[in-house]
């Protein structure tokens, strides 16, 4: 893929809405292009957390492993949705699973490169703290309303 | 008694109604287990009285009696054109309703209604309509449903958002399989947590909302749930600028009476059974944050 699409793909994502051009043509010099079939894991708990995702096509859960080998679903991510945190904290491992519900593409974004870019640039490393912690609130909230069995308490 | 009678008499005296204090017999006509706690009944005149046949507008309700049990609010759930035979969807969550679960085919119950005000149908032809529902929430808005596919193009984009616990605990997969097929209509579905084996959405039923298309101003919004989810609901249409006028909700409390004399379910200057369920948001908003009701 040439940069200039990646370039294309990252300004158009939803997460990167109203980035300054040259910020987008900055970190797109960290993000490459992935496909996961069908069942493919993108990460798995505790693995190295390198990247992060943006989701183009397709449908993400997120799994967290039970014992015996199944997994439960937690969460279900589409176009328009990133793909993890854990690389922007240290241990920089992943907490859950990540599968394909089906074809899936996304823009994958090394987290070093983006850290030390964020790191030489603090107004960017601001911009992008603040997308991921609106991200990490939304999500917060949503399982906050998970945790409350809203629909295991309700008459009928 | 005395009381009693007076105020019976004060209620049925304008057109001669059925006595609203009195249970008419039905019985059990036909059951359908729905999901591990919850069942469906099709009730029908049990005969030896002057039954009039049963209507109903959708998100009313009826009192179900349990005989030697007691009696529990159940919103009736079945199409409201379909006449005669009224169908409820029922939760097994204390005493009563556990005794309903027993009936099966055949078996009398007393039934009194049907009571409360009804989903705004009518006022949302031309418009879009979206549906919001919860776990059992489903139930009261089925009628509603029916009525709004039985004269589809009467109404704009129809959206239903369904959230449910687990895909176990997903009511009427059928009739959310037809609608989903009907035109210029987009059904959502989504459980809280889910097994390997489900590959629909994860998450809470607010989350769908960036996945759908909302025309706010011109949006009629039906919603019924538990209420920490109607509340959430009830922001995320706010900010996509549907009107709170044309929010409505469903609430619950405990009704015994049905008829507003009782006052077991008085929500703030109001009475659920007679006032509602169906309240317009703008009307009960101020109640909503206030943590004793």
């Amino acid at each position: 893929m040439q940069t200039r699409d990646l370039e294309k793909y990252v300004a158009e994502h939803p997460f990167f809405a109203g980035l300054k051009s040259d910020y987008v043509k900055l970190i797109s010099g960290c993000a490459q292009n992935a496909a996961f079939n069908k069942g493919e894991h993108l990460f798995r708990e505790g693995d190295p957390a390198n990247q992060f995702f943006l989701i183009r096509f397709g449908r993400i859960a997120i799994d967290i492993p039970v014992p015996h080998g199944g997994a439960i679903t937690v969460q279900t991510l589409e176009p328009g949705d990133i793909v993890g945190w854990s690389w922007l904290f240290p241990p920089f491992a992943w907490t859950f699973d990540a599968r394909a519900l089906e074809l899936t593409r996304v823009i994958a974004m090394d987290g070093a490169c983006l850290r030390g870019k964020c790191d030489a640039d603090t107004a960017l490393g601001y911009d992008l703290v603040r997308r991921f912690s609106a991200v990490i609130a939304e999500r917060l909230q949503a399982t906050r309303l998970q945790l409350l069995d809203v629909y295991g308490t309700v008459k009928g | 008694m005395e009381a009693t009678a007076a105020a019976s008499r004060v209620v049925s005296a304008p057109e001669n109604p059925p006595n609203p204090w009195i249970p008419r017999r039905f019985r059990v006509a036909a059951r359908k287990q729905e999901t591990s706690d919850t069942f469906s009944i099709e009730l029908a005149d049990a005969g030896g009285e002057e039954h009039e046949g049963f209507s109903f507008r959708p998100g009313q309700f009826n009192m179900l009696y349990a005989f030697g049990v007691g009696e529990s609010a159940i919103s009736i759930s079945g199409d409201p054109a379909a006449g005669g035979q009224p169908v409820h969807t029922i939760r097994v969550v204390g005493t009563v309703t556990r005794a309903l679960g027993a009936l099966r085919r055949g078996d009398v119950l007393g039934v009194r209604g049907p009571f409360g005000s009804a989903w705004p149908v009518e006022e949302a032809a031309g418009r879009d309509v979206i549906v919001v529902a919860g776990g059992i929430g489903l139930a009261p808005l089925r009628p509603a449903l029916h009525q709004l596919f039985a004269d589809r193009a009467r109404f704009g984009r129809i959206t239903l958002l369904y959230g449910a616990r687990t895909p176990r605990d997903l009511l009427f997969g059928d009739d959310l399989d037809r609608w989903s097929r009907r035109r210029n209509t987009g059904v959502q579905v989504i459980v809280d947590v889910a097994g390997p084996s489900w590959h629909g959405n994860v998450g809470v039923v607010t989350s769908l909302f960036k996945r759908v298309h909302i025309d706010g101003p011109d949006t009629v919004a039906l919603i019924c749930g538990p209420e920490v989810m109607m509340r959430f609901t009830a922001v995320e249409l706010l900010q996509r600028e549907v009107p709170i006028d044309a929010i409505h909700v469903s609430l619950e409390r405990n009704m015994k009476c049905a008829t507003g004399f009782c006052g077991h379910c008085q929500y703030g200057p109001a009475f659920v059974c007679k006032d509602g369920p169906v309240f317009p948001f703008a009307r009960v908003k101020p109640w909503f944050m206030v943590r004793e009701l």
